[in-house]
């Protein structure tokens, strides 16, 4: 009886706040969504609006889109990295040198060592090159994390050495000779007519998301029944459910009505012997093996954060490391982990890059640490530790893409372009801190 | 102190010291504590008092001295070592995570796990709804960081992180210096519920209106020595103000190397 009433009182009283509060407040507090995110993706719309006007309907084109998806990944996936970084008060500043080191190695590795032993385009030879690349990338990350967690050097500058070091190493693997051409199975992971997976693996591709969408809005509405916590309107579940199938769906459709380059289609038909116009043959592309590829980086990087211990213990060290420590955590390991996956994350983008421009250059991800940098941080990973998310991340590195792949769309001057990107870069953070205090 | 107590204690600090740079925070003191006792320890800012018990939970490793457990000897080098022997510390800086919710804070370091080793948050936040029932009732803002919470619901986030993991040996860092007179009569209440269960606690505190009620014995700290031992029936608050204050051991209690010559 009690507990009848006692269970009672708390929606009635809810309930009553609800009705003062106007439809905009109670669809947000209904649906629980993140009204900064929300912020960023409408600024994400506006640049690409803004783009496509000016270019005269070029940059909403499933070409252009499908383009930007590939330019996105590599530092879309070493972005998620960033954020773990950033958060626990943390900077690395060496990504671009390590991508290129390590994209030197993978090269290297595939087109110089492995031929003698394996001979060409052996099968496993792409296996073996990312292998390769993931071990070096993971030991130059634990190299960084054991000097910052238990030597002490601030991240800043023993990442600044690695920019210096890496870098050099780059260039001394081949005495700055740029290596090429790439294993053809490597090259798939560049994206590319072949690199793509086509229209219907990508339908499958968006069918199983949409189904696991609502599956995982299902399962926490279940779980939260069973302890009996307050519950999102049905409405609410349903609207997310909604939105994220019609987002993914939508995604698959541009990236579905990009049709491969007619010189590609012929080769194709000549390759296969086939009796067919080359107008008539309409091949699309899909979804981009890179894209694919920092998709799952992505989710299951937003895993780590979100459902593991080591994730928990990466945001905690970032909001109160003293605390942390105190807890009993051993905070310095999950510094030194933190930077091992960065290491990783570096090879993975590294491989994506290198498979993209089918060779391996001394310059290869040069600056690449600051648009990584700058696409945590314009995605909502504060610099003052403790807060950012994953999807935040990727988010900010497709608008730090839009806006240089935009710009180049429209013609603008190399040196405006930098201007622009770094006038757009203050006022993104400018306007996060705005909104941060205004929460509190 | 307390030769003739035959029974086993809890806690044997034994001439402890320890050093920071050239200060010498805490020098050659010893305390005690059993089962079921409050011990109060008492002293300017600066005494030593929170550093001696840092050293007990694990946050600070001594230079000198030796840690006895039910009457064993131990190494506590961490706080994971401290809390393996069931020592649970409430901080006076509350030393929680500002930016991780209420059930992340309790369960910091000791994370509950569905059976694919993922965090089980539900099962999390389903215990802290029913541990901070108890000590808090009327709090409800369990999705929020702890950084959006009132000082005195902080702190009872605190001490049901001490409380939730079965601890023996509780140390409290001026557990009632940021709350209003209404939660310190609830800390009180807890400390004693507590007590009655056979948990051994270290009050450490600069004001000894706060504690003296509370303690069955105080030990005065002054520059990182021990003036004295005293169980509270046999002194009064003056002499314990005048041991804290001068350093003067009155009759009542058992001198420390740290006592003024009389």
């Amino acid at each position: 009886m009690t507990d009848d009433k006692g269970l009672q009182a708390v929606p009635e009283g809810e309930k009553a706040r609800a009705s003062q509060m106007s439809i905009l407040a109670r669809f947000f507090k209904a649906t629980e969504l993140d009204t900064r995110m929300l912020g960023m993706i409408g600024a994400l719309l506006l640049i690409w609006i803004l783009f496509d006007i000016f270019s005269g309907g070029l940059f909403l084109t499933p070409r252009n889109l499908w383009n930007l998806s590939v330019q996105t990944a590599s530092v879309a996936v070493m972005a998620t990295g960033m954020v773990l970084v950033i958060v626990t008060r943390n900077i690395d500043l060496s990504v671009g040198s390590i991508l290129g080191f390590v994209g030197m190695i993978m090269a290297v590795t595939q087109a110089e060592l492995l031929p003698a032993l394996i001979g060409y385009d052996n099968p496993v030879t792409w296996v073996i090159a990312l292998a390769v690349g993931i071990a070096v990338g993971a030991a130059i990350g634990a190299l960084h994390g054991y000097v910052i967690a238990y030597l002490g050097v601030p991240a800043f500058i023993v990442t600044l050495g690695g920019l210096l070091v890496w870098r050099g190493a780059a260039w001394w693997v081949t005495s700055g000779r740029t290596v090429s051409p790439m294993d053809s199975t490597f090259r798939l992971m560049g994206g590319g007519p072949t690199g793509s997976i086509g229209a219907t693996a990508s339908w499958a591709v968006g069918i199983v998301a949409c189904i696991a969408i609502i599956a995982m809005i299902w399962n926490s509405r279940r779980q939260r029944q069973r302890f009996k916590f307050p519950l999102r309107p049905l409405w609410a579940e349903g609207f997310l459910a909604g939105i994220g199938c019609f987002v993914i769906l939508g995604a698959v459709w541009i990236v579905n009505s990009y049709y491969w380059p007619i010189g590609i289609v012929r080769k194709y038909i000549e390759a296969n012997d086939l009796q067919i116009a080359e107008s008539d043959l309409l091949i699309a592309h899909g979804i981009a093996i890179p894209v694919l590829m920092a998709i799952a980086v992505g989710i299951v990087m937003t895993f780590i954060t979100t459902r593991t211990r080591f994730g928990r213990y990466v945001f905690a060290l970032g909001g109160n490391p003293e605390a942390t420590d105190f807890a009993g955590i051993n905070t310095r390991w999950v510094t030194m982990k933190i930077f091992i996956i960065m290491g990783i994350l570096c090879a993975i983008a590294a491989a994506i890059s290198t498979a993209r421009l089918n060779a391996a250059t001394n310059a290869q991800g040069t600056l690449d640490e600051l648009l990584t940098i700058a696409a945590a941080v314009i995605g909502g990973t504060s610099l003052a530790g403790g807060v950012g998310t994953i999807v935040g991340a990727m988010i900010g590195a497709v608008v730090m893409q839009s806006l240089q792949s935009g710009m180049v769309l429209l013609g603008l001057d190399t040196p405006l372009q930098a201007i622009v990107v770094g006038i757009v870069l203050v006022i993104a953070v400018w306007l996060d801190s705005l909104y941060r205090r205004s929460q509190h | 102190m307390n030769s003739v107590n035959k029974a086993q204690s809890l806690v044997d600090m034994d001439n402890i010291s320890i050093a920071f740079g050239g200060i010498q925070a805490v020098d050659d003191t010893s305390v005690d504590l059993f089962a079921g006792e409050v011990v109060a320890l008492l002293g300017h800012n600066g005494a030593g008092k929170s550093t001696l018990v840092k050293i007990l939970s694990g946050a600070y490793r001594r230079d000198k001295g030796t840690i006895k457990i039910d009457g064993k000897e131990v190494a506590i080098n961490n706080p994971r070592d401290a809390k393996a022997y069931g020592i649970e510390t409430i901080y006076q800086t509350l030393a929680l995570a500002d930016n991780v919710d209420t059930a992340g804070n309790l369960y910091l370091g000791r994370e509950l796990l569905t059976p694919w080793g993922t965090l089980d948050d539900v099962a999390m936040e389903a215990r802290a709804r029913d541990v901070m029932g108890r000590l808090n009732p009327r709090f409800q803002r369990f999705k929020e960081p702890v950084k959006a919470l009132s000082g005195g619901q902080r702190q009872s986030v605190a001490i049901a992180r001490a409380i939730l993991f079965n601890a023996r040996i509780l140390i409290m860092d001026e557990p009632t210096a940021a709350l209003g007179p209404e939660e310190t009569a609830q800390v009180s209440e807890l400390i004693l519920q507590l007590k009655s269960e056979g948990i051994g606690i270290f009050l450490v505190s600069h004001d000894i209106h706060d504690v003296f009620d509370l303690a069955d014995r105080v030990t005065v700290m002054k520059n990182g020595q021990v003036v004295g031992h005293a169980r509270t029936e046999d002194v009064n608050k003056d002499e314990v103000l005048g041991m804290i204050i001068l350093g003067k051991c009155p009759p009542g209690a058992i001198p420390g190397p740290g006592a003024l010559a009389s």
